[in-house]
């Protein structure tokens, strides 16, 4: 499809407001303006419509497709929930709004919301605080970092290190060492935390650990009670990284069972919307012990039942947003929250295990399961037995988009070779699942038969196999033609 | 694969030691990891060097990866062909893909030969 | 249940296959130590009820409060075809677009913002975005301390006070060294910042239009810190870089700006969008998602994530930053929004938030009393000191449905006095009246 560039033309009427009485050359002195124009597109509003209803149909999504995206949560996005986050008493609201004297009382609902809404979430996961401030996941993460940091500085403890299990999620890492820590690497046995070999790294230089339970393979850490006493016997803090509390919602709540700090993917475990990539929300949850290090601000509730925002935090770890995160997104999630219910959240769960373990004993026969156990809301398989056929994890990945079927997460984790990600959710319908199950059997058979077609996939989509290289090389990063 | 006239170094670095002077660039196991490369980042001229210190970076698609210097000594030359034809690696690695050249100021120390290295790669890689 | 679809018999044929006897069986390895100690949440309701909640609570916000806050946040009017392209299902519902071949839409959609931001802040690439303005310029930090292996950075104190801010907060740990030049009554001291360049200076940060409103040239500035190697950094207002000068113009490194004027409403901070551009030469640095053309096997134009090689899922801990998402589609709606309006639209748009300002800042300094913080020429925002606390005006005149602006003393502590008023093409002529009728009878 041409881009919208190459479709404008110099003059066309788009949706313009009212030109002003002059030009801004009558307020503003020359030097301080652009000599030349942008180069922004000049299209009618029905150009523009049509163009951006042409690209999304280029484009999969939970609405028109299966999208079984391990560790990625691609449940249904309920539309009550864009209902709840557009009412114009919320999107009209200005963000310095509580700050100025007398005008705290034009914000109370909202305020009200992220008050309720950390509650729920103090409530969900056993923490004593939550802050909606992280504004994804891995800001969450690198917000959680950094009130370990905090909270070992205050402490006086010299803490350098942070582990993570090599089945971790890239971010995890990556997160640790932007809060300025050394990343200690331990390996996994039988497809969980080994705590031999976590004894092994654990010294006094330790500030924390970061996991995700279950893991990145969909299994349960068995031994996670041992693994909470060794980092105890250290003081070095447990880290919780939300991506998979699908699993356990209702089941196991982590402050319970032993984890200071805990990041949630409001986009993933409470159904907002992907949007093609964000916005998401990272809210982070602590135990009462790390409530001072929590950003700044806090909303807080007064004896008359208003309420007001909190700067005054000295030991907070001070600002990762401009505001109170994104908001938007935490109204989303609030509404979700509600719908559900107590007994809902832990169908959610449930099912999620249900679907997952279904999927999991159904494939179990066409492809290899490496830790093939009870799984909870995801599974990995291998693609390593056809590599003699030359038929990778990818192929399979792309040849499900012919059936119309997102692929499943490939080459992660990184313990797995050739790993298929399986996450079905709890929102999708058996009938679904076993078409599923269907067209990966139907594929592997033709990965036998004639590997060839495989390997040619996808045939049905706007475009086939892209040149990653040659985008590398060239660069072409924005329309210059 | 591994040119018996080759030193090589545990991260996958070989060099060539002519004189006072050795040119070094990354093996063929290093470019069949990384997969066609998309870009070689190479030191400045004239910066001084330690065997193990890290002097640049190769990346590809879905990779990248530091080089180190296997020998101690100063830069005195850089392969620019690589800047627009990072492919030059793969193809040739150990000619036309060469990456920098050192004047030594010591002698070679704890680097492998090719025998040595070839059976260090051999239970590695995917 | 909401959201589930399975009916009690597909229940039982799936533990069946399982071999399981119920669901419970499933959570066997929870073993009875790990079970919730409470989870005492309110019962579920029907989507009416809880739309009706949400109606209760929006409704106790500001009704019909005018408003002329801005302070790097602006209240832009968005065209109804914003909301209406943006929600479709393939657009809201994708996820990043890792699979290509079925993402063409949101990558697409990338390379054109991509395109259209590079384009506005005249500098040559941009990424896909990241959370907001304030990590994007911590982000464009970063990038200046990577390139120039420099630990020092310079900062004007016109700068946005949120930003300096956060900036602390994400540098706490990294050992860099700050330094401030203050600002001169409203003005980015650029003499001052050109006497503390040296060549251990990583990057300076500066903003145009400044905290107060204010414009500036940075090119004799930038000049003078590219010749020491230092990366320049500005923070732009999107709506406003359409007849503005350039930081491409200007000698900029990295341009980065708070997108949020581009199509999304305020919605009380977020989500927002981060916008990011910079030259060629620093691309390399660029973090996060980027889209890039490319062919597929067939010769056809198609568009991939691309330069992804340095990022955390691959590098972990070596990774250029721990970013693994874009604000997609806030992007997407500002896209949306800069192709409806086009280049004449966001000129008008910008032409007549900076006329409406003017407007008020005459009728306002009209008051006795009321001053212009400085003479330095503005765009649509400016600063004025007040006779008395502006915090206390501003309580009284929000008592009556106008928030008269932003009050300069919560940032600054020698700027109680400080009213920082902001206008767009959406502030009535009539309100600057009736504000300025009011602000004349509150300091009398």
């Amino acid at each position: 499809m041409k881009t919208v560039f190459a479709k404008s033309a110099p003059g066309r009427q788009g949706v313009w407001p009212q030109a002003p009485a002059k030009d801004p050359s009558a307020y503003v002195p020359e030097n301080l303006l652009r000599k030349t124009c942008a180069g922004l597109p000049s299209l009618s509003e029905l150009d523009v419509v049509r163009h951006f209803s042409g690209l999304s149909r280029q484009n999969f999504g939970v609405d028109g497709n299966f999208y079984p995206l391990g560790s990625c949560t691609m449940k249904y996005n309920p539309r009550f929930m864009e209902a709840a986050a557009n009412l114009p008493g919320f999107t009209r609201l200005h963000p310095v709004l509580p700050q100025l004297k007398g005008a705290g009382r034009h914000c109370q609902g909202a305020l009200e919301v992220m008050y309720e809404m950390e509650r729920l979430l103090c409530e969900i996961c056993g923490m004593d605080a939550f802050t909606l401030h992280p504004m994804a996941g891995a800001h969450g993460e690198l917000t959680g970092a950094m009130i370990i940091a905090a909270y070992h500085k205050d402490k006086g403890n010299k803490r350098t290190k942070i582990i993570c299990p090599d089945s971790a999620h890239g971010t995890n890492p990556a997160s640790a060492a932007i809060a300025g820590f050394e990343v200690v690497s331990v390996p996994s046995k039988d497809g969980m935390v080994d705590p031999e070999a976590l004894a092994r790294v654990l010294d006094d230089q330790v500030a924390g650990m970061m996991m995700t339970c279950p893991n990145t393979l969909g299994l349960f850490e068995r031994r996670l009670p041992e693994i909470v006493a060794l980092l105890r016997q250290v003081d070095a803090l447990l880290y919780y990284d939300g991506a998979n509390l699908n699993a356990i919602l209702g089941k196991m709540r982590v402050g319970d069972v032993g984890f200071d700090v805990v990041h949630l993917n409001l986009h993933k475990t409470f159904g907002t919307p992907h949007g093609g990539g964000g916005p998401g929300a990272g809210p982070v949850g602590v135990s009462r012990r790390l409530t001072p290090y929590l950003p700044i601000s806090r909303v807080v509730r007064l004896k008359d039942g208003q309420f007001f925002l909190d700067y005054d935090r000295p030991k907070s770890i001070g600002y990762v947003a401009p505001f109170y995160g994104n908001f938007g997104v935490a109204l989303k999630a609030y509404a979700y929250i509600l719908r559900l219910g107590r007994e809902g959240l832990v169908r959610v769960s449930e099912n999620a295990v249900l679907a997952a373990n279904y999927l999991r004993k159904r494939i179990e026969k066409h492809l290899d399961i490496p830790f093939n156990r009870t799984c909870m809301h995801e599974f990995v398989a291998s693609a390593v037995n056809l590599a003699g056929r030359g038929v990778r994890a990818l192929d399979i990945a792309k040849a499900l988009l012919d059936k119309g079927c997102h692929a499943p997460t490939i080459y992660f984790p990184l313990i797995v070779r050739e790993a298929i990600m399986i996450e079905p959710t709890e929102t999708e319908n058996k009938a679904t699942l076993d078409r599923f199950v269907d067209d990966l059997v139907d594929i592997l058979s033709s990965a036998s038969a004639d590997p060839a077609a495989v390997l040619a996939a996808p045939r049905t989509l706007p475009v086939s196999r892209l040149d990653e290289t040659r985008a590398a090389r060239a660069m072409e990063l924005t329309d210059d033609s | 694969m591994y040119p018996n006239d080759l030193l090589y170094t545990k991260t996958h670095e070989w060099a060539r030691v002519e004189g006072e002077t050795a040119t070094m660039g990354v093996t063929w196991f290093a470019q069949e990891q990384l997969g066609d490369l998309t870009f070689v980042e190479l030191p400045e001229i004239g910066r001084s060097v330690t065997p193990g210190e890290e002097i640049g970076s190769v990346e590809s698609v879905k990779a990248a990866s530091e080089i180190y210097s296997p020998l101690a000594g100063e830069v005195i030359k850089v392969n620019q062909d690589l800047e627009n034809a990072p492919e030059l690696v793969n193809q040739d690695p150990y000619g036309r893909g060469w990456m920098v050249r050192i004047r030594l100021s010591a002698r070679p120390e704890g680097l492998l030969e090719a025998s040595a290295y070839a059976a260090l790669t051999a239970g590695q890689g995917h | 249940m909401p959201f589930v679809p399975h009916t009690q018999e597909e229940v039982r044929a799936m533990l069946r296959t399982i071999g399981a006897d119920s669901i419970q069986d499933l959570f066997a390895e929870l073993g009875p130590e790990m079970r919730p100690k409470s989870f005492d949440l309110p019962e579920g309701k029907s989507e009416m009820e809880v739309l009706a909640h949400m109606e209760r609570l929006a409704n106790r916000n500001l009704s019909g409060l005018v408003s002329f806050l801005g302070a790097g946040f602006y209240d832009h009017y968005i065209p109804s075809a914003v909301d209406a392209l943006t929600s479709r299902g393939e657009f809201l519902t994708a996820y990043t677009p890792y699979q290509a071949e079925a993402s063409q839409g949101t990558l697409q959609a990338i390379f054109e913002y991509q395109t259209a931001m590079a384009r506005l802040f005249g500098l040559d690439c941009a990424n896909a975005s990241v959370y907001d303005g304030g990590t994007a310029l911590y982000e464009a930090l970063m990038m200046a301390v990577r390139k120039t292996k420099r630990r020092k950075v310079l900062v004007s104190g016109a700068l946005n006070p949120i930003y300096r801010v956060m900036l602390d907060s994400y540098t706490k740990n990294l050992n860099l060294e700050f330094e401030t030049a203050p600002h001169a009554a409203g003005r980015t001291d650029q003499q001052g910042l050109a006497r503390a360049l040296d060549e251990s200076t990583a990057a300076i940060l500066v903003q145009n239009p400044n905290f107060f409103g204010a414009l500036n040239d940075f090119t004799e500035l930038f000049e003078k810190a590219r010749a020491l190697g230092v990366v320049c950094v500005v923070s732009g207002y999107p709506v406003l870089q359409s007849v503005l000068k350039t930081p491409g113009e200007m000698g900029a490194d990295i341009a980065v700006a708070e997108g949020q004027s581009l199509g999304l409403p305020l919605s009380f901070g977020g989500p927002y969008l981060g916008v990011m551009t910079c030259t060629r030469d620093m691309v390399r640095q660029l973090p996060g998602r980027i889209a890039g053309r490319t062919i597929d096997t067939e010769g056809r134009t198609g568009y991939v994530l691309t330069l992804q090689a340095r990022e955390q899922h691959i590098r972990r801990q070596k990774a250029t930053s721990n970013i693994c998402s874009n604000q997609a589609l806030c992007a997407l709606r500002a896209l949306v929004q800069v192709c409806l309006l086009g280049e004449e639209g966001l000129r008008r748009a910008a032409g007549l938030s900076i006329e409406r300002a003017h407007y008020a800042a005459e009728r306002l300094t009209a008051i006795d009393g009321v001053e212009m913080l400085s003479r330095a020429p503005f765009g649509n925002e400016f600063a004025v000191t007040l006779p008395k606390s502006a915090l206390s005006v501003i309580d009284e005149l929000t008592r009556r449905g106008y928030v008269p602006g932003f009050p300069l003393g919560l940032y600054y502590k020698d700027l109680d006095n400080g009213l920082l008023v902001a206008c767009t093409e959406k502030t009535g002529q009539e309100d600057i009246g009736i504000l300025a009728e009011m602000l004349r009878g509150a300091l009398r």
